[in-house]
């Protein structure tokens, strides 16, 4: 093995009475992907900030090339060859591609030279397939094309290690593969590449090399990841064997909700045309395809927050009238967003605030305008027991919660009241596969009671294990349904892209 | 070297120290200029608490000039924590003034006089706050922008008032006719100029704090002002809620105005707020948008006001010291707030 390109050593590193790191040691050799697994809240974000820059561990030391360095910011960080793309990027998104790749980079002259950053994109365009149009602004790129700006961005300032923190999270299937050969190229060039990923198969098809976190400690590492078992590595991560649920048969009862002739202008993004679908009571629809093909869309009409130009809406037998996230919870929707920090839970308050939030209004947390604020205590404290969310207490800002932990408060919240129709999306993106397991009980659970569920997601081996039927999206239409037991990836596939559909 | 660290939760003692840190760091930094001018940093302090809150008629001096500070302290809270930025509370205040004048001088009996006064003045600063609101609703105007420059819209309307139909004739300034005996707000206290007001203010801060805190209006003003995104999901018309908020915060500013009126100079004229609306924003900053902290931090600016006019008097330090105080307090506090979100940490210690 090469001599390390970046050696950690004991790091250890608390937040309060949480050790997130806890005498970690980790390294990488140049052309080396290290994969570093861990359930959520395992610590491997801390880890990677502390090699960063962000944090400064309480112990412990950093060895760049066999040298002692110390790293108190990104700057150093930087400096010393560390690039990292955050799970959140940090772009500035008015300004074009090229101006956020010379941000920072002026010379001691102060001037910029943008002849000379034109020419650096296009040589690592060209090297590493990572094309990018440099007078685009940001804001016109897509979730994928500014990661792979930032991924350019560590590039240019002369990363010799590259930290991606949960990178494929924020992809479409098949957008990881153009990430996949780009780490590969970069990695074939002498750079070292830290990945981290919840997904397994990912993990198992990219990396050299695995450290796996558990608790803050290092758990174990896996040398041959290729010729490791998926099942072998979650047991690392987690302790105990991850055995996946078993959806037994179901029993479908009536319709519980039914679009009919669904249709939206072109508003923002993809509009929808002439939705038709039914969900049962007892069945877990999956909504395939690839992303920007009217699923968010779809979501908001059905969530109340959209008003559809055309078409009919029931739910539970009532004809939805008015569109309205109100009106249509009122009727037993329940929903759980994928961005859960956005349009779910609200951060900066506690976390019993979040928990009550769409119900505030009924008379279990309130009467004539007035809160019940032991009612509401007592129910998040009730839910945090009952879905075992790690936290402090009711009081503890949502903000602070581990991804994990924010989609079971989430979950507990819409499940609480019995809806009648669950629509999800997303539903374990980010999550460990021990989290994952548990969110796909719980509906596995709900279907048995007679909840009708809809699932959008994009990751098709997720839907073929969850669902009864799939639905296939394609340009805002239902390209075509399959029972689940006649699905299969490669005819999903060619639904998403329209093949079907037009042949 | 030092740097910041993103906190996760702040301790609820921060809401006591930190206003008192950002006021001793104020007392600090402005004991250069007093210097400046000539005078004892100590002495000018000195005769600046003596005479705001040094015996009982001056500490009913300050509270009189506290209450209005409390209404608009109120209004600038509430409207915040919805992020409804309400920067107008001193041209609601001049609408509520106004009002309550004009109903003043209607005759009547007293008591009735003082609640459609009341009344009056509130409805006033609510439809105006109404204005910046409706435009942020519909239109997505920028309601920083619209309330402030309607502070001037206001402010001249006044002027054009006073100094054309209400204009007294018979000196010739500009100042209207004064409000009915009858409506004078009672004095509680002989011998100062405590007025009812001053209780109505006293008692508007906990109601407000029970109605941000525990009524559902108040969760919904919350969670409005944190994630309206969220907020929308969850069933919350938040147009509806910001519509609320600002009509809440007018009628509160407005309020303010009526004391002026009904208790304080029974007339309106040009100089009726010396700004209260705007030292509103500093004293919601110092009480951390927490209704119940509104009182003392506009106790304390109204110490800093009536204390600067005493050692102006007494050292020759120009009272503008008051404004350059009150600056200087929302600064400290603004950075104050940092340590909120944020914790020092000495970096370095790594070996
Ligand atoms: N700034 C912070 N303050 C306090 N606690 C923190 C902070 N950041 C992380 N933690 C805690 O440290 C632990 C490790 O968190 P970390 O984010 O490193 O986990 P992770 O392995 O990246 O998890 P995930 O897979 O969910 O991203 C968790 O218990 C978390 O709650
Ligand atoms: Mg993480």
């Amino acid at each position: 093995m090469p001599a390390p390109l970046i050696e950690m050593r004991g790091i250890t590193k608390s937040f309060g009475a949480v050790k997130a790191n806890e005498a970690v040691d980790l390294s990488v050799a140049p052309g080396e992907i290290l994969g570093l697994l861990g359930e959520n809240g395992a610590g491997k974000t801390t880890l990677m900030n502390v090699l960063f820059g962000a944090y400064a561990p309480d112990a412990g030391e950093i060895l760049i090339q066999g040298r002692s360095v110390r790293i108190a910011s990104s700057a150093d960080a930087l400096a010393a060859g560390i690039g990292m793309v955050h799970q959140h990027f940090h772009l500035a998104p008015r300004l074009t591609v090229l101006e956020n790749l010379l941000i920072g980079m002026s010379g001691k002259s102060g001037r910029i030279d943008r002849a000379g950053g034109l020419a650096r994109l296009a040589e690592i365009g060209r090297q590493h397939g990572l094309t990018l149009d440099p007078n685009l602004p940001v804001s016109a790129l897509s979730v994928g094309e500014q990661q792979r700006l930032e991924i350019v961005k560590a590039l240019f300032r002369g990363a010799k290690l590259l930290i991606l923190d949960e990178p494929t999270a924020v992809l479409a299937p098949s957008e990881v593969d153009g990430l996949f050969s780009a780490l590969r190229s970069m990695a074939a060039q002498g750079l070292g590449i830290i990945f981290i990923s919840h997904k397994l198969n990912e993990v198992r098809a990219l990396t050299h090399r695995c450290t796996v976190l558990r608790h803050g400690r290092v758990a174990g590492r896996v040398d041959d990841p290729a010729n490791t078992t998926s099942a072998a590595m979650a047991q690392l991560m987690c302790g105990h064997e991850i055995v996946p649920p078993a959806r037994g048969p179901s029993t479908p009862g009536g319709a519980v909700l039914i679009l009919d002739g669904i249709s939206t202008s072109k508003h923002s993004g993809t509009a929808l045309r002439d939705i038709s679908l039914a969900v049962h009571a007892g069945e877990i629809l999956g909504i395939a395809g690839v992303s920007g093909n009217g699923q968010r869309a779809l979501a908001e009409v059905i969530s109340g927050v959209r008003t559809p130009d055309a078409g009919r809406m029931t739910i539970a037998g009532q004809t939805v009238s008015r569109f309205s996230p109100r009106e249509v919870q009122a009727l037993g929707l329940g929903r759980i967003p994928e961005d859960r920090m956005t349009t779910g839970l609200v951060t900066n308050l506690p976390l019993a605030d979040s928990m009550v939030l769409p119900r505030i209004g009924t008379s279990t947390f309130s009467a004539r305008g007035l809160l019940k604020p032991d009612a509401i205590r007592a129910f998040a404290e009730e839910q945090i027991k009952a879905y075992d969310i790690r936290c402090p207490g009711p009081m503890t800002r949502a903000g602070a919660l581990s991804g994990g932990n924010l989609q079971k408060a989430l979950l507990a919240r819409e499940l609480a009241f019995d809806p009648k129709v669950l629509i999800v999306s997303q539903p374990t993106r980010g999550l460990d596969i021990g989290a994952a397991r548990f969110i796909h009980e719980k509906f596995l659970d709900m279907r048995a009671k007679g909840c009708g569920i809809i699932v959008i997601g994009e990751d098709l081996e997720e839907l073929l294990v969850l669902c009864d039927r799939i639905a296939v999206m394609y340009e805002g239409r239902i390209a075509g349904t399959l029972d689940s037991a006649d699905a299969t990836i490669a005819r999903l596939g060619l639904l998403m892209t329209g093949a079907e559909a037009h042949g | 070297m030092f740097r910041l660290e993103v906190r996760t939760s702040t301790p609820a003692w921060f809401n006591l120290v930190l206003p008192l840190l950002a006021i001793a760091a104020t007392l600090i930094l402005c004991s250069g200029l007093i210097a400046l001018a000539g005078a004892n940093v100590f002495e000018s302090y000195g005769v600046m608490f003596t005479a705001s809150l040094g015996d009982s008629y001056a500490i009913t001096e300050t509270l009189v000039r506290a209450a209005p500070m409390i209404f608009t302290g109120l209004a600038v809270a509430v409207a915040f924590r919805a992020k409804f930025w309400n920067i107008g509370a001193e041209g609601q205040l001049l609408a509520g003034a106004v009002a309550s004048c004009f109903v003043g001088a209607i005759p009547m009996p007293g008591p009735l006089a003082m609640l459609l006064m009341a009344v009056a003045g509130a409805a006033a600063g609510a439809a105006v706050a109404l204005v910046p609101a409706t435009l942020r609703v519909r239109f997505k105007v920028d309601d920083v922008v619209s309330s402030l420059l309607l502070n001037s819209v206001i402010y001249y309307a006044l002027m054009a008032l006073i100094e054309g139909p209400w204009k007294d004739s018979f000196s010739g300034y500009p100042i209207s006719p004064p409000i009915e005996d009858s409506a004078n707000f009672p004095v509680l206290i002989e011998g100062t100029r405590l007025h009812l007001g001053v209780v109505a203010a006293l008692i508007a801060a906990p109601l407000i704090w029970f109605l941000i805190v525990r009524t559902t209006l108040g969760f919904r003003i919350r969670v409005t002002g944190e994630n309206p995104e969220a907020a929308r999901y969850g069933g919350i018309h938040v147009e509806r809620v910001l519509i609320s908020t600002a009509l809440l915060s007018g009628a509160l500013a407005g309020l303010a105005g009526v004391g002026e009126v009904g208790g304080v100079h029974f007339q309106v004229m040009s100089d009726i707020s010396p700004g209260y609306g705007y030292s509103g924003i500093v004293v919601a900053m110092l009480a951390r948008l927490n209704p119940l902290g509104v009182v003392p931090a506009a106790i304390f600016l109204a110490a800093v006001m009536t204390g600067a006019e005493a050692m102006s008097r007494a050292t020759g330090v120009p009272a503008f010291l008051s404004d350059v105080i009150q600056g200087t307090a929302l600064l400290a506090m603004l950075v104050a707030l940092l340590f909120t979100a944020y914790r020092i940490r000495r970096v370095g210690a790594i070996r």
